[in-house]
């Protein structure tokens, strides 16, 4: 194998700049995105678990049309062909006056793909939630909305933080899908030096390596949440004294 | 918006069946090449040797905060340098579906191997099993027996990533329906075309694990 190391490249103008500026791309796409899977896939697995037949077949449908469609396909569809299917006022907006469309777009995509997931976790959270609890909460004279705002969802999300913070590790990963619409996150950013630069081992091994980091820290933050919730909330391990 | 034209899906579908096979063709080299691999890592994560085990488990989760699309990049760069000479990106995407794939069955396996009791591994050391007959006999098949749904679920999933050869352009069925959209103007019959392809090969997939599953259950 014939090679030319050359690690100090990754610290030169303008490629130190360029794996920065992917860096930052990838953690605020995978932020947005997380942030609206979060709220639509709460919504999502409320709606699978609520006595309404109706939302249950929709929160089951939208879980199965997200999760059997690969990210790459879904995301052509939000960036090509939707622009195309609404009216024609709406379209030319997509595709002229928005700007910055290849972020919304992967920020919505991701959103709506990481929601699919999160419902699922969200579901069997509350489905964890001894029964006891729901009926209590309706004979105590709680509504069905108060007594999910209340007591299932907040028992609910503290179960379900270790699995969530697979989810949110794996929307780091998907985020690059991105790139193919032009979007210069961490690792097309990675690409691009290789391709300026000859100097493959050096960059990949440059965004290898944020992207570990970025795990790890991810990581350790839901570790952090998981602990401060754990001590004011819900009786747990011990935490409650008769 | 122009009419819909399905004919040109009709015309093209010789040219997707191409890349549909190129797709088939990843999935089943990243289960095959994917299990013996992840296989024997996990037994390596849960040997007695420190270095081994940590070694493994580093490879491990240093795969899994890895995107596949990096992954592949890696690959279609590396392979090319290791052979000594320009090779295709169907090798590289092949061996970088099975090295990225065997991160994600080793931690199934592993957690099928959990899953066996304690009592069974002493038993077959009493009936005077080796160590390696014990694993091939008595351990593997009930793991695998144990993880199997999880196993074919993570097998769908790895058919919808395939999908992420496009960028390596490598021409899988999905990167010929891109082909095809970009070469005859017509975006919105192909994308929609693929997702359906898509979803009912997955979705049909899921469908039968969900109702094997049961049964077994």
């Amino acid at each position: 194998m014939n090679y030319r190391w050359n690690w100090s490249i990754l610290f030169q103008e303008p490629y130190f700049g360029w794996l920065l500026s992917g860096l930052r791309w990838t953690v605020l796409v995978t932020l947005c995105a997380c942030s609206i899977g979060l709220l639509l896939g709460t919504a999502i697995g409320v709606a699978r678990t609520v006595p309404s037949r109706a939302a249950r077949g929709f929160g089951g449908a939208y879980v199965e049309l997200f999760r059997n469609v690969p990210v790459l396909v879904q995301l052509f569809l939000w960036f090509y062909v939707l622009p195309e299917l609404v009216p024609e006022g709406w379209g030319r907006w997509l595709k002229r006056d928005l700007p910055l469309p290849e972020f919304w777009t992967s920020i919505v995509c991701l959103g709506f793909y990481a929601a699919s997931r999160i419902g699922e976790q969200v579901r069997s959270g509350i489905e964890a939630v001894p029964r006891g609890q729901l009926s209590a909460a309706l004979a105590s004279g709680l509504t069905l909305a108060q007594a999910y705002r209340l007591v299932l969802l907040p028992i609910a999300f503290r179960i379900i933080i270790p699995p969530l913070t697979s989810e949110f590790l794996s929307i780091i990963r998907t985020s690059s899908v991105v790139l193919t619409i032009g979007l210069l996150e961490l690792t097309a950013q990675s690409r691009q030096i290789e391709n300026h630069t000859f100097q493959g081992f050096e960059s990949f091994a440059a965004a290898t390596a944020l992207y570990v980091a970025v795990a790890l820290v991810a990581t350790f933050a839901m570790g952090l949440v998981e602990r401060r919730m754990a001590n004011r909330g819900f009786v747990a391990r011990g935490s409650f004294a008769p | 918006m122009s009419t819909f034209d399905w004919g040109v899906i009709v015309r093209a579908l010789p040219f997707l069946w191409e890349g549909m096979k190129i797709s088939l063709l990843l999935t089943a080299a990243g289960i095959a090449g994917g299990i013996v691999f992840g296989t024997m890592l996990a037994v390596l994560r849960l040997s007695a040797v420190r270095p081994l085990a940590a070694l493994a488990g580093l490879y491990v989760n240093t795969f899994r905060s890895l995107p596949l699309i990096l992954v592949l990049f890696w690959f279609y760069f590396l392979m090319p340098l290791a052979v000594g000479r320009p090779i295709g990106a169907l090798p590289s995407a092949v061996t970088a579906f099975i090295l990225f794939e065997a991160a994600y069955f080793c931690e199934i396996i592993r957690a099928g191997i959990a899953s066996v009791p304690r009592g069974q591994v002493l038993a077959a050391k009493a009936t005077g099993m080796t160590s390696l007959q014990v694993l091939r006999l008595v351990i593997l098949p009930q793991a695998f027996r144990a993880m199997a749904p999880v196993m074919l679920t993570q097998s769908i999933v790895m058919f919808q990533d395939t999908s992420l050869v496009y960028v390596i352009t490598l021409r899988d069925f999905m990167t010929a329906a891109s082909v095809v959209a970009n070469r005859d103007g017509r975006v919105i019959e192909l994308y929609c075309f693929a997702a359906v392809v898509y979803f009912a090969i997955c979705f049909t997939a899921s469908l039968a694990v969900g109702a094997k599953s049961r049964r077994t259950a």
